[in-house]
């Protein structure tokens, strides 16, 4: 295991609700991406944003992990969910709610707020690479 | 693309009721595909895109399919 698949996967252990996305929960970069945090906002539960785009090899280490092609990437207390697609129709049947109750207990609503966390190993191959 | 896309899906579904592929945007690269299969019953949505995303692993891994909206259903 490197060590950015080390901390992804803490990453999606410690998280109780991680969606790794193109851009920030403020700024996607990929109609995808904004879908599935719409999707999670649509049922009000707070999640952590990661953006996979600083360093290719977020992506790469993240769907070794998962098995999961395509970003985004939803995770529930360190549960594969799915991708926008999935997101979207759980969240408009119900279903992501009732996960949300049976995964994290009733009190998900109570769960902070939504924010973008940094990956300290993400990124590195860019911080090394010679200037340009 | 749309035709060797929908190939593969019925190679992996050949008992699928119902198969769409869809070109979203003229481009050949960005797809939204439904199969309705008996395949799906009793499979968890993530589990079922997984069959469809384990289809079309060529095309994904090369870059063909650039992006990738799934709808699966089951049927009993």
């Amino acid at each position: 295991m490197t060590e950015l698949r080390d901390e992804i996967k803490e990453t999606i252990d410690r998280e109780p609700v991680v969606a790794f996305v193109k851009g920030t929960h403020e700024q996607a970069y990929c109609g995808n991406s904004e879908r599935a945090m719409q999707a999670l906002r649509s049922v009000g539960v707070a999640f952590a944003a990661v953006d996979v785009l600083p360093d290719p090899a977020i992506r790469q280490e993240l769907t070794a992990l998962s098995s999961w092609p395509t970003i985004p990437q939803v995770f529930v207390r360190g549960e594969l969910i799915g991708g926008a697609d999935i997101v979207q129709e759980l969240a408009a049947n119900g279903e992501l709610e009732a996960a949300l109750n049976e995964k994290l207990g009733p009190d998900w609503r109570n769960g902070g707020e939504e924010r973008t966390i940094p990956l300290s190993a993400g990124g590195a191959s860019f911080r090394l690479a010679p200037p340009g | 693309m749309s035709a060797s896309i929908e190939h593969l899906l019925r190679e992996a579904f050949p008992d699928a009721r119902e198969l769409d592929v869809v070109d979203r945007t003229g481009g050949g690269d960005h797809f939204h595909v439904t199969v309705v299969s008996p395949r799906f019953n009793e499979l968890a949505l993530v589990d079922q895109h997984r069959l469809v995303y384990d289809a079309l692993a060529a095309p994904l891994g090369d870059g063909t399919i650039h992006e990738l909206r799934i709808t699966t259903r089951g049927e009993s």
